[in-house]
This record gives C-alpha cells, structure tokens and sequence, in this order.
C-alpha cells in the first residue's frame, strides 16, 4: 500500500493542494481532505471506463486499434475547410499546448468550455482590467467576503473552508474576523453561513450594481427598491463593503449566464475599482473545470488570446461571438470538429448541439459523455491528474503540478501522448 | 390540474457535480440532471406531488423531466433545473455575439404530464438528430 500527499484535485478551480490518496493494487482506496464531488470522483474514476478506440461505421461504433482511430481523426480534421478544436478545460497546460498547435496546423479555431462559462468575464476584462489577487491574500488578508451570483458550496465544496471565510489566515484567523455576504437569486447552501443574504430579483444584477455605486458615492436613490432589494438594505451592504480593510468579490455564473452578461462583469468591476477608495478590494470569477484558467493562459501565449482564436487566416483572430464554437456550430460554419475532455451535446443548446451532430467529429475522454455516445471517433484517455502528470492553473492563475498517483490502463495513453500522434499524423498527411 | 409560466435558470448542483464523476450514462446522473425545482405554492397551485412528471416548454425546445419542490427557490413563478441535457433542450442558441447562450431567465411553461417518461440520454440523442 502506498500513500501520495499533497496530491492536486482534478475537479474545479479550486485546485485543492492538500488531497491524501491510498493506493493499493494499483487502485485509489481512500482519500482524506477531499470535497464530495472530488471523493467521488478518486473512487469512481476507474469504473464506466472508454476501454478501446471506436470508430462509427453505419451508425454504430465498433472497436478498432489506435492507429486506425488516430488516421481517423487526422482524416477528418485534414479534409475539412473549417474544424474546430474544442475543450480541454480539464487537460494538462501541456496538451492544452499541442490542442493549439494542431488548431493552426490544420487552420481552425481553437475554443473550449471558457465560452458557456466565463466566456463574459475575459470580454468584461477587456473592457476594465481586473483588480485581483490570489487565493492566498484572501485567505490570510480577507475581512469581508462577498459571493455574487454563486453558489460556492455546491460548485467549489471546500472554497470557503480553504481560501476564504472559514479559512485560518495569518492575520484572519477566526470566522468572527470576517463578514461574509452572499447575494443570489436562490437562497442556496451557499446562503446558511453568510452574514448578510441578499435575494435579488432575476437578471436584475447590473441594476443592483449600479444603485451600489450611487450609494457609495452618498448619491440619493429615488426609488423604494432596487432588483427587489429596499434602499435601505443597499445602503447596509453598501456602509459594509466601505468599511472593511481587504475584501473580495466572487462571482459566479449567476453574472455571466445571466441578461446583460459581460455588462454585468463591466458593472462588477467597476463597481470593485470604486470600493478601491475606501478599502483594498479586489474581484475573482469562481473558475468551474479545475483547468480552464489553464486554457485561457495557455492559448493567450501560445496565440495572444484566451479563447474562441480563429487560425484559419493563417494568424490568429479573435472575435466572441463570431469566433466561438457556440457560434460558428450555430451559423453551421463548422465542419469539423475534434472535442477534448469536454462533453458539448450534453451542455450546448438544443439547436447548437443538433448542428454539431451534423457534421463528423471525434472524442478523446476516459469516460463515456453524451457527446462520445454518437461520436464518429472516440479515443479512450488517461484521467489527467491520477493517471498522468502536467501543469494546471487554478482560478487565481497561480500554476499547480497535478500528480500521477497510478498507471492508466494498458494501452490507455494521455491526453498529451494522444494529441501529440494526431498532430504527427495529421503532419504526415498534409505533407 | 393546471398549470403555470415561469421563469427558467439552469445552474450547477451537487448532486449533479457527483453524478457526472459517476458517469455521464449512469442512473445517478440522469436522476440528478432529469429534475426540476419548484416553489411549493407552485407545486400545490398545479396539484402536483413531488417526482411527478412535467413538461417543460420554452421558445426553443420542450422536455419531460419530473419536478421536485425546493425551499431554494425565493417565489412561485422561478423554476431550476441543473446544467445537464434535459436543461440544454430548453435553451436559445443566441449569443448576443458574446458566445454565451442565456441559461438563466428564460420565460417557461410548466405543465403536469401524467403518463409521459423522462427520455433516457440516448433517446435525447436520438432527438439530436444521431
């Protein structure tokens, strides 16, 4: 039996350092310090296993060697005028890397799970910049902690006892030592240990935002109520977030899926940048899959941008809402499309999915996803971050070792290795 | 029985979160992703019990799933259901040329549907056209 510490979590942004795995048998027994989401995953991840390449012939798939899958793909990335790489959020930096490498090979765009995420975050910071910081200022410096449109308990379990309200810091080392807020449209678990909930009226947080800032600024409201929350309680929140010494906003969804979208974060910041006269105040988007800031990093220095980057020019072109793969599904530009780790039929809308399976394309996943069920080529992978090593960067863009604590199946290679042979074979054909 | 408009997010939950470790084709994962919550007042006004069956309708797509009462949800007329196919089948395509669908505030109809099945993710497929 071998134990592995500090073993990094393969599952959200959080990227959890502290994870304890027993092995034996080449198999995870136990895990200790991990979330329910994270256990689940150590001690499942083997089981509903893609145990052979699959390539669909007359609608069904059939089991075929790994050099006849990787042709495959390759064919069906070569022969197309516009493919799409798409996903990779929980990859490794270092097959994010050759994700993009095969994109300008093959002149397509390169994309991934940022676009139905925080796709409206990157085009906010555009706009405003971003005040932040990382996870550990929050943890040792944060006396007021302010949740906006997330529901941190359920997507990131151990936030608040790692990073922030519940966290022993240097300087803050008891809960009385912090204020937490919470202001969502549902009165989630997220909402039971906050001092302060604040149920806003749906699609109604620019709104919210912008009568904050008038308060701040003591300019007078002439209504009763803002998004459904009375003056008053504004000016709470508001005499809350001026007299803090450090505070941070995170944020989730609730902000970027919601109507007004990159507004939204363009409010949030701006409204960060305001607090910045009274008190240190800083803002993180609540980052889902454990790599995509991974993603974001690696195609901004690899092509200068973070996602949705159009390389069929030659150089790279960035236009969301023109480039992303939600969008060039959508018009039925795309014909091609190679998806990694990531499972679109079962996120995408209806209508963007239908398209999809329109044209041919492939996965490369461990596991069987709605999307890899009707693939026309399917690759089975290691599961990065226990079978195979890399880099990822959570969600404060701090960089993290991810550890192989065992041996992927026989005949089971990385999402590193599988790439690399496309990308050689996909060379090989073009000449 | 009767039934109701309301307003539709989709989001994450824990039991989704679980589920789709388990596996996407797993039992787990449908029953976590196949739900939709409900204000009680809701549930009690359109004379449904907690796992009945519903159908869901917005402008862009319909989908049977079973509905659940939740205290998470602030007032009749909002209803949830997780991130997950059935979700995506009631979703818009447009992005505002931001690339991001809306997946929070679409305007919805509930109504009670005694005698329909929740589609299994391969009969889903099967609407997707594959």
């Amino acid at each position: 039996m071998a134990t592995f510490e500090d073993v990094v979590c393969p599952i959200c942004g959080c990227l959890c350092d502290d994870i304890v795995a027993t092995v034996e048998d080449n198999k995870i027994k136990g895990v200790k310090n991990s979330c329910s989401i994270s256990a689940t995953k150590f001690l499942n991840y083997h089981k509903h296993r893609l145990t052979s390449p699959l390539i669909r012939k007359n609608g069904e798939q059939v089991p075929v060697n790994l050099e006849e899958a990787v042709e495959k793909v390759a064919e069906i990335l070569t022969n197309a005028e516009y493919p799409a790489i798409y996903g990779m959020a929980l990859s490794s930096c270092e097959a994010q890397g050759l994700g993009v490498e095969l994109a300008e090979e093959v002149g397509g765009v390169i994309d991934n799970q940022t676009v139905t995420c925080h796709g409206p975050t990157a085009l906010g910071m555009h706009d405003m910049g971003m005040p932040t910081c990382t996870l550990g200022e929050v943890r040792h410096r944060a006396d007021l902690i302010l949740y906006w449109g997330s529901n941190v308990e359920e997507s990131h379990p151990r936030h608040l006892r790692r990073y922030s309200v519940l966290s022993k810091g240097r300087f803050r080392k008891e809960r009385e030592e912090r204020k937490m807020v919470v202001i969502d449209v549902r009165k989630t678990a997220s909402a039971r240990p906050a001092d302060l909930f604040i149920q806003i009226e749906q699609g109604q947080d620019y709104e919210l935002m912008s009568a904050l800032r008038m308060v701040l600024q003591f300019d007078e409201i002439e209504e009763e109520s803002v998004a459904g929350i009375p003056v008053e309680k504004i000016e709470e929140l508001a005499e809350l977030l001026r007299n803090c010494e450090f505070g941070i906003l995170f944020f989730g969804l609730g902000l970027t899926m919601s109507r007004g979208k990159e507004r939204n974060i363009d409010a949030a910041i701006s409204l960060v940048r305001d607090l910045n006269k009274w008190a240190k105040f800083s803002i993180m988007p609540m980052r889902g899959h454990y790599n995509v800031t991974g993603m974001n990093e690696v195609t901004t220095w690899q092509t200068g941008y973070p996602y949705a980057v159009d390389l069929s020019r030659g150089y790279p072109w960035y236009n969301p809402g023109e480039t992303t793969f939600v969008d060039i599904l959508r018009r039925g530009e795309c014909d091609a499309a190679l998806i990694i780790a990531s499972d679109p039929l079962a996120h995408f809308p209806k209508d963007v999915a239908q398209n999809l399976c329109k044209i041919p394309f492939a996965v490369i996943d461990p596991h069987p996803s709605v999307t890899s069920l009707v693939a026309d080529v399917v690759i089975p992978s290691a599961v990065t971050g226990i079978e195979a090593e890399g880099s990822a960067y959570r969600m404060d863009a701090i960089p993290l070792r991810l550890k192989k604590v065992l041996d992927p199946p026989s005949g089971i290679y990385s999402d590193e290795e599988l790439l690399q042979m496309v990308l050689e074979k996909v060379r090989s054909m073009r000449g | 029985m009767k039934g109701f408009k309301a307003t539709l997010l989709t989001g994450r939950s824990l039991k989704q979160g679980m589920g789709k470790e388990i596996s996407k084709t797993s039992d787990r994962y449908k029953e976590s992703v196949s739900i939709c919550e409900v204000h009680p007042k809701d549930m009690e006004d359109a004379g449904l019990k907690e796992r009945d069956v519903i159908r869901v309708t917005t402008q862009f797509g319909s989908v049977i799933v079973k509905c659940v009462p939740s205290d998470h949800i602030p007032k009749p007329g909002i209803i949830f259901i997780p991130y997950g196919p059935y979700a995506s089948a009631l979703i818009g395509m447009n992005t505002n040329s931001t690339g991001m669908p809306t997946f929070k505030g679409i305007s919805a109809e509930v109504e009670p549907a005694p005698g329909e099945k929740v589609l299994d993710i391969r009969q889903l497929l099967t609407n997707l056209g594959r």
